[in-house]
């Protein structure tokens, strides 16, 4: 075999690999890629109900409450014009807060009630997931340094 | 006063890796030996400026200085000592600060171990290695100077968030950043060699242990780091697809393809342009991680004290080094000559297969992190882009890569005879077969892909037991002759062989813990139990407790299996006051089948608590196989073959079993 076709046989393989990986990417990104919403949004945008959504704004002051079972939680994310009641089974991160930023992700059930297998809070002072910051701030709630 | 002296010694060190980083290049295109000597001296001195300058922080934070903005910030008087020293790195302008001392640290090695390097060669290493050195002290100086005065001092500082008030912090960032930053010395070589235009064995012998050493510690950074995760609540468990994550794991996979194309340039003279490329590129993703992890551009868990305007400037400097470099590698690789001749059944062949599989792996992973970026910046809306689409995509290009790897590791240089090496295989193919058997009898069909996955394991690991049972033709002859070979074996067939086995372990742990993971949540009295994974837990109420600098509430879970007491689990829910946050700390119980993990949650009516508790089978495996990785790369490391400087010297035996 001479260099020439050695060469050319790996570029084949690497080629292939690619068009495998692309195929896979594209694939994937089509099922499994989640798109963000704010209340707001939900409201004019009207995503399809049963895919997987993330929803992020601001824990609504009083909304955090325990549903019957005691384990399951609820609470009220808001960007102030609207809201929606996200229900989650499980321990809260440490910094969630009522009144502060939140990101969380999964679907919604009967009756309009997000439930969410996913909650993100912010870590400390100066984080705020960057698409929460963006739709608070475009909803005139929070007026975060710019860009952050 | 120290604090400035920390200020003053930091200047000091930007202007002499200014004097390192211009200098000894002209030097080496003069051919004046005066003038590459400076590089050697410069870097020295260099490091031990950045040192003194951290030595100030550390002092700094030790005493608690809070006329020092960033100790007022992030320390308080009554932090544990070991958070105190750790909280060194534990904000941004510290870690940067840690990044350029390893950074010197790497530069002074070369000074202090390549006097065998060619002259020109050492310089222009140690003047590209200064290059960097600057434009991070520039980075720190001009945006986030940790030697900032407050007037007046506060009498208190506000503390450090208590979630990296932990032993992880210490050990976590430090691990990493030798493994980030040690790519820069496989770039400063690959650079150094552009410019000189040659690439030989010789060469690659330089890379080699440099960038082993640069593996092993970005491999355990990245074991313990997620480790911390597992641990920590809130951070999406041992591996979330976290931007954060992906960050460290993209410089990791370039990496471990830079590790095994730098053999094929060592050992046969070939793949040279390519290697070259990987190191660029695996520096180049290395920056691009402190980038995202430092702007804070993408949604993280893992996400503190990010600021953008600190990330333009990362992101200037990682467009400049990896534009110019590769600028460099465009006009000056075609005139590198190819060596050594192979066919595609080879261990070369292997290894071009191995990079292939590792780099599109890897671009996979850069693409799912940074297309929510891309997105966003067209319009396209703001997504995530989680688990789901990692799996689908990274795993089926790893699952050939992990197949490939027992045979390539048995196949020959240059012509190799695949049915031969699939026939002395056969055990590992025995094995893996019945190990899929036994799961899908015990488990049933519906766990058939977790069986494969546990098949792919026994086939890793039986397959390097086989491959070092050829080596020393164990069962072949008398024992003490296969025990004689053994101890002649060179060190880097056995730590090929154990990274290669541990990789085996890891896939066991990711497989089992999660596939098989048990999670009840319930509202648990004094007096309950609940059982899990074998054992069973009693409640037996949350009592208050105290620690140094916070205050919170114990819950006792007595765990027994069997009737026989094993232990007490005590999660615990901490208030700091000093932060003004609260944590919580899960109970846990490790043991080698698996781990039990306890979490307290808010207490309800009578006494009452939510409580979450969790059974992750083999979990532990994962850090193992991660850590039993890094030892390989150690081992390997010890090779006299690589031994930094030693004359290339090995008995006959030995070179005879090492081709």
């Amino acid at each position: 075999m001479t260099r020439k076709q050695r060469r050319m046989s790996f570029i084949l393989v690497g080629l292939a690999l690619l068009a495998t990986a692309a195929a896979l990417v594209l694939s994937a990104l089509s099922d499994s890629i989640v798109y963000f919403y704010s209340p707001t949004d939900l409201v004019e945008k009207k995503p399809k109900l049963d895919q997987r959504l993330r929803i992020g704004g601001l824990v609504k002051e009083g909304s955090r409450s325990y549903a019957p079972d005691g384990v399951t939680i609820r609470f009220v994310v808001t960007d102030t014009a609207n809201d929606v009641t996200v229900s989650y089974k499980g321990v809260l991160p440490d910094l969630f807060r009522e009144g502060q930023g939140v990101a969380t992700e999964g679907r919604f059930g009967p009756g309009g009630v997000f439930v969410a297998d996913e909650v993100l809070a912010k870590h400390d002072e100066n984080y705020m997931p960057p698409e929460v910051a963006e739709s608070l701030r475009k909803s005139g709630v929070w007026k975060g340094k710019e860009g952050q | 006063m120290i604090a400035e002296a920390g200020q003053f010694a930091l200047i000091l060190a930007f202007v002499i890796a200014l004097v390192q980083g211009t200098i000894p290049l002209a030097g080496a295109a003069k051919n004046n030996s005066r003038l590459m000597a400076l590089a050697g001296t410069s870097a020295a001195v260099q490091f031990l400026c950045v040192l003194a300058s951290f030595g100030c922080l550390m002092h700094a934070f030790i005493v608690s200085d809070f006329s020092v903005s960033n100790v007022a910030q992030n320390s308080h008087t009554l932090k544990p000592m070991l958070y105190k020293i750790s909280g060194v790195w534990g904000n941004h302008e510290g870690s940067m600060l840690l990044w350029v001392t390893i950074l010197a640290l790497f530069g002074m090695a070369v000074a202090a171990f390549g006097n065998n390097l060619p002259d020109s060669l050492r310089a222009r290493v140690l003047a590209i290695q200064g290059l960097i050195g600057a434009a991070f002290i520039a980075f720190i100086l001009f945006t986030s100077n940790p030697f900032l005065r407050l007037d007046p001092a506060p009498l208190q500082g506000n503390g450090l968030n208590p979630i990296l008030q932990d032993p992880g912090l210490a050990f976590h960032p430090p691990f990493l950043y030798l493994g980030y930053v040690g790519f820069s010395m496989a770039f400063s070589f690959a650079v150094a060699a552009l410019i000189e235009g040659r690439v030989d064995p010789a060469w690659a012998r330089w890379v080699r242990p440099w960038t082993l050493a640069a593996w092993c510690a970005l491999t355990a950074g990245i074991a313990l780091g997620s480790w911390w995760a597992y641990y920590e609540l809130g951070w999406g468990g041992w591996w979330f697809w976290d931007p954060v994550e992906n960050a460290s794991f993209i410089p990791w996979l370039v990496g471990t393809a830079l590790l095994h194309s730098a053999i094929v340039v060592e050992k046969r003279d070939a793949l040279k342009s390519w290697t070259i490329l990987l190191a660029i590129l695996a520096f180049s993703m290395s920056l691009l991680g402190t980038f995202l992890v430092r702007s804070g551009v993408l949604t993280s868990v893992h996400a503190f004290a990010t600021d953008p305007e600190r990330g333009v400037f990362i992101l200037a400097l990682f467009l400049a080094v990896t534009g110019g470099a590769l600028t460099l590698y465009a006009i000056r690789a075609p005139s590198l000559k190819g060596g050594g001749l192979f066919a595609p059944i080879s261990r070369e062949g292997a290894l071009v297969l191995n990079n292939l599989l590792l780099t599109t792996g890897a671009a996979v992973v850069l693409l799912g992190t940074l297309y929510p970026l891309i997105l966003d910046a067209v319009g396209g809306g703001k997504v995530s882009v989680g688990a789901p689409f990692f799996n689908a995509t990274f795993v089926p290009l790893m699952v050939p890569a992990l197949l490939a790897c027992t045979v390539g590791a048995m196949l020959s240089w240059k012509r190799a005879d695949l049915a031969g090496v699939l026939g002395r295989l056969k055990a590992a193919a025995l094995a893996a077969l019945f190990v899929v058997l036994l799961i899908v009898w015990r488990k049933g069909t519906g766990d058939v892909l977790a069986a494969l996955a546990l098949g792919v394991a026994a086939w890793l690991i039986v397959g390097s037991a086989v491959e070092i049972a050829e080596r020393i033709a164990l069962f072949r002859g008398p024992l003490t002759q296969s025990l004689s070979r053994a101890a002649g074996l060179p060190r880097a067939a056995w730590g090929m062989a154990v990274a290669h086995g541990a990789l085996g372990i890891l896939v066991i742990g990711i497989t089992a813990s999660s596939a098989w993971r048990v999670e009840m949540i319930q509202l648990m009295k004094p007096g309950e139990t609940v059982s899990a994974g074998g054992y069973t837990l009693t409640f037996s109420g949350a009592v208050p407790i105290k620690g140094p600098n916070y205050e919170g509430i114990q819950g006792q879970f007595t765990v027994t299996r069997d009737g026989n007491e094993v232990t007490v689990l005590r999660p615990e829910k901490r208030r700091y006051p000093a932060e003004g946050d609260s944590t919580t700390e899960a109970g846990i119980l490790t043991t080698i089948g698996g781990d039990l993990y306890a979490v307290l949650g808010d207490p309800s009516e009578n006494e009452a608590w939510s409580t979450r508790i969790y059974f992750n089978p083999l979990v532990a495996w994962i850090w193992a196989g991660a850590l039993f990785m890094a030892l390989g790369g150690m081992i390997s490391l010890t090779d006299r073959r690589l031994r930094v400087g030693a004359p290339k010297r090995a008995s006959k035996h030995a070179v005879a079993s090492a081709e």
